[in-house]
């Protein structure tokens, strides 16, 4: 092999997904296949799957074993949480985020979601657009997945017709607009007889679009960023002191949003003061303009107070500070989250103390519908809240930006992950607000 | 801003101008892992074995850090069983880069008498309690690994922050949730986190990317000339740590090794892959995971990973 194909392969890029599906929509099958045809499972592996089928009495070597890989989860044939997975063709690398569809979905659908570029979603073309479709087209709108696949899969149960896909496409993809998910791609499938995955489906001429894996392949992986507010959270202070470097400080960090160049006139959050970028060195190497996600680290021309858990931004593009921050979050926690609650919330590099000082609602992913009230949030459930934080934050909303907009509530006792927050609106569409009164969905 | 995007546009047209490469995009990532763990915990330490994957992962702490020192010390759970080549670079990275090295050694404990040699002479499992002692001992607070989601099954669910409680255990049913890159490294007193930054790497990232940066390995990872004999469907290298036995044959063949561990159960592999760009061309066309081709701990059972990751096993 030349070096030319060592570049080659190293050239290209990355795509983070997420698939979303209930227990009997074939989503194993799926991500079955996608591994199997780009040559992800290997002969040991497929041996090793073999052997614990015979051992188990199967006929058949059951491709669930290859993803579920906890005791536990073999034992009792579940999926326990969240898995990553990962695969490549010459054109593109994979990281896929493969979540459980019947347990504890929300969390680990908001977990999987909380990084990907794309998610894929699927239906069984039997029972169409169900409560379940509905659930992972709201989370997908609320985490902002830049890209949504419909994946009409079990198409050879319908005997591949057009009709039947193509009602279930029209009525999702109403759905979805309606949440502000800015782009659906829906494509009929067969994960089981491979139609439309990895190959174009012959049962399927008056399909024109691309299969899942082609459709991965070429999705743009990143926005404009040139539209994007630039943001830098401080994550260490790099000082050598040594005869080399005695005056060398640089403020180190992996850029949240935007671009950021030499010159630059510049804002630390929260303190306020203003400065210019002398220089940017991107891990080792000085450059003169640096962008989103690339770790880099950040020199000033004054010698100004700036550490851990400050926020770098454009003078001309700062975000407000505030301490009163308004999110809709999702609880991931097995204890319920209450008004009142003491917490710690992270923000980008910043921990900082903070109070909930109030759940004004609880949402059905269902019907969107909004419960006023709670009075707390337990596992799995999406609401609003209203916290108070001990510092101001600089928080952009989430809309606006994945990483500024989003924070974590942490439980200052034992360190546990209690909630994912994102800040601002929740939907881009105007939220359709039930009538309390015939709620019938509070259950407890 | 529209110099950098009209000069980089081209190419496909479907990604952005300000796409990074699938190797840059993870190793930002790893180095954002490296800083966050310098940022929030007292007394971290990275596992160095003098494998391929301790060496990305001091290369990646390097230029996070630089042109400051690595602000972390290593440790080598040294087995008694290594490779002398293999401990010969690690003695060479540690020099030339002033670094730290803690050593809990296996082979301490074997003669203290508080570990037993095992029938089978793999002294992999008996790596864990020197390990955790070690991590009590020096009060690590954080503990960076190189393993890889893509290793090994129940390797794909761990997180890339992982709390351990104070007998260094894991518990599969109680992670937390890791999300967007807010990573969550609270602990309680004598409790530990292990982090792995290249939790979202593949074998091939690994070697792409030790390719593309140029790094020094130690030269058992290329093909060369080693007496091996055979036990369990691998080749194993001849030496005082116990084999041959009766009835096994010594040969020369021309091997190299995909893991780098313990001799008693890293089987070297069939190979003429003198280079870096011959060993990338020949993992690209393997039909055989590297813990599969080379790793006789994990057959030990389903589970064998998982069950030694509980109890404090890296």
């Amino acid at each position: 092999m030349s070096t030319t194909t060592t570049e080659a392969l190293s050239a290209t890029t990355l795509l983070r997904f997420a698939t979303a599906g209930s227990v009997d929509d074939g989503k194993s099958t799926l991500v079955g296949r996608l591994l199997h045809d780009s040559k992800s499972v290997l002969a040991d592996q497929l041996e090793a799957v073999e052997r614990a089928s015979a051992s188990r009495g199967q006929e058949a070597p059951d491709l669930a074993l290859l993803t579920d890989g906890l005791r536990a989860e073999r034992e009792q044939g579940i999926t326990i949480d969240v898995a990553y997975r990962y695969f490549a063709t010459p054109r593109r690398r994979f990281i896929l985020a493969d979540t459980p569809g019947h347990v504890q979905y929300t969390r680990n659908m908001v977990t999987g979601a909380s990084t990907a570029e794309l998610t894929v979603i699927l239906v069984d073309a039997r029972n169409g657009v169900v409560e379940q479709t509905r659930r992972h087209a709201a989370i997908a709108a609320l985490l902002r997945v830049p890209h949504v696949v419909l994946a009409v899969n079990k198409m050879d149960l319908v005997a591949y017709e057009e009709r039947a896909f193509a009602a279930i496409a029209e009525e999702f993809t109403a759905y979805a607009t309606e949440l502000g998910v800015p782009e659906v791609t829906a494509i009929p499938i067969s994960a089981l007889a491979g139609d439309n995955v990895v190959e174009p489906s012959a049962n399927m001429d008056w399909y024109g679009g691309p299969t899942v894996l082609e459709h991965l392949e070429t999705v743009p992986v990143s926005h404009d960023l040139t539209h994007c507010h630039a943001r830098l959270p401080v994550q260490y202070v790099i000082r050598p002191q040594t005869a080399e470097h005695p005056d060398y400080r640089g403020y180190a960090g992996q850029i949240a949003a935007g671009t950021f160049r030499v010159g630059e006139p510049v804002t630390i959050l929260p303190s306020g003061r203003t400065t210019k970028i002398s220089g940017i060195d991107l891990l080792g190497e000085p450059v003169d303009v640096a962008w989103t996600t690339q770790s880099v680290t950040i020199l000033l021309e004054d010698d100004v107070d700036v550490s851990r858990g400050d926020l770098i931004v454009p003078t001309k593009d700062a975000p407000a500070t505030t301490q009163d921050v308004e999110a809709t979050v999702c609880h991931v926690a097995d204890a319920p989250l209450t008004v009142g609650h003491r917490v710690l919330l992270k923000h980008g590099t910043r921990t900082v103390k903070a109070i909930v000082k109030d759940i004004p609602s609880r949402l059905t992913l269902a019907d969107l519908s909004l419960h006023p009230h709670p009075g707390q949030l337990v596992a799995n459930d999406i609401g609003r809240v209203k916290i108070r934080t001990a510092e101001p934050l600089p928080v952009d909303s989430y809309a606006d930006s994945r990483r500024t907009g989003s924070f974590i509530l942490i439980d200052p006792a034992d360190g546990t992950t209690l909630t994912a927050g994102m800040v601002g609106e929740s939907f881009a569409a105007p939220e359709p607000v039930k009538d309390a009164a015939d709620d019938d969905g509070w259950d407890f | 801003m529209t110099t950098v995007a009209e000069s980089a546009t081209g190419g496909e047209g479907t990604d952005s101008p300000y796409a990074l490469s699938h190797l840059d995009a993870l190793e930002s990532e790893a180095v954002h892992i490296f800083r966050e763990v310098a940022g929030e915990f007292e007394n971290p330490v990275i596992l160095f074995s003098g494998g391929k994957d301790s060496i990305v992962m001091l290369h990646l702490a390097l230029k996070a850090f630089a042109p400051s020192a690595v602000p972390f010390s290593l440790l080598h759970v040294d087995t008694g069983h290594n490779f002398p080549e293999v401990l010969d670079y690690r003695d060479r990275v540690v020099a030339a880069h002033g670094l730290r090295l803690h050593v809990a050694s296996v082979q301490d404990y074997i003669d203290r008498g508080v570990l037993r040699e095992r029938p089978d002479g793999t002294r992999n499992p008996l790596q864990t309690l020197p390990l955790t002692e070690k991590i009590q001992s020096e009060r690590f607070d954080a503990v960076f690994g190189g393993g890889r989601r893509d290793e090994e099954k129940a390797r794909a669910k761990e997180r890339v922050f992982s709390l351990r409680d104070e007998f260094s255990q894991w518990d599969p049913r109680r992670q937390r949730p890791e999300l967007w890159n807010l990573y969550n490294g609270r602990h309680a007193p004598g409790e530990h986190v292990r982090v792995f930054p290249l939790s979202n790497w593949t074998e091939l990232d690994v070697w792409q990317y030790i390719a593309r940066e140029d790094i020094e390995l130690p030269q058992i990872y290329f093909a060369h000339e080693r007496e091996v004999f055979a036990r369990g469907g691998m080749w194993l290298t001849a030496g005082e740590w116990g084999g041959p036995k009766d009835g096994e044959s010594v040969e020369k063949r021309l091997v190299r090794y995909r893991t780098v561990g313990d001799m008693s159960c890293t089987g070297a592999v069939d190979s003429e892959a003198t280079t870096l760009d011959a060993v990338i061309a020949e993992i690209a066309a393997s039909r055989l995971t590297e813990r599969g081709a080379s790793r006789a701990d994990d057959k030990l059972s389903e589970a064998a990973m998982e069950d030694r990751k509980r109890e404090g096993y890296f």
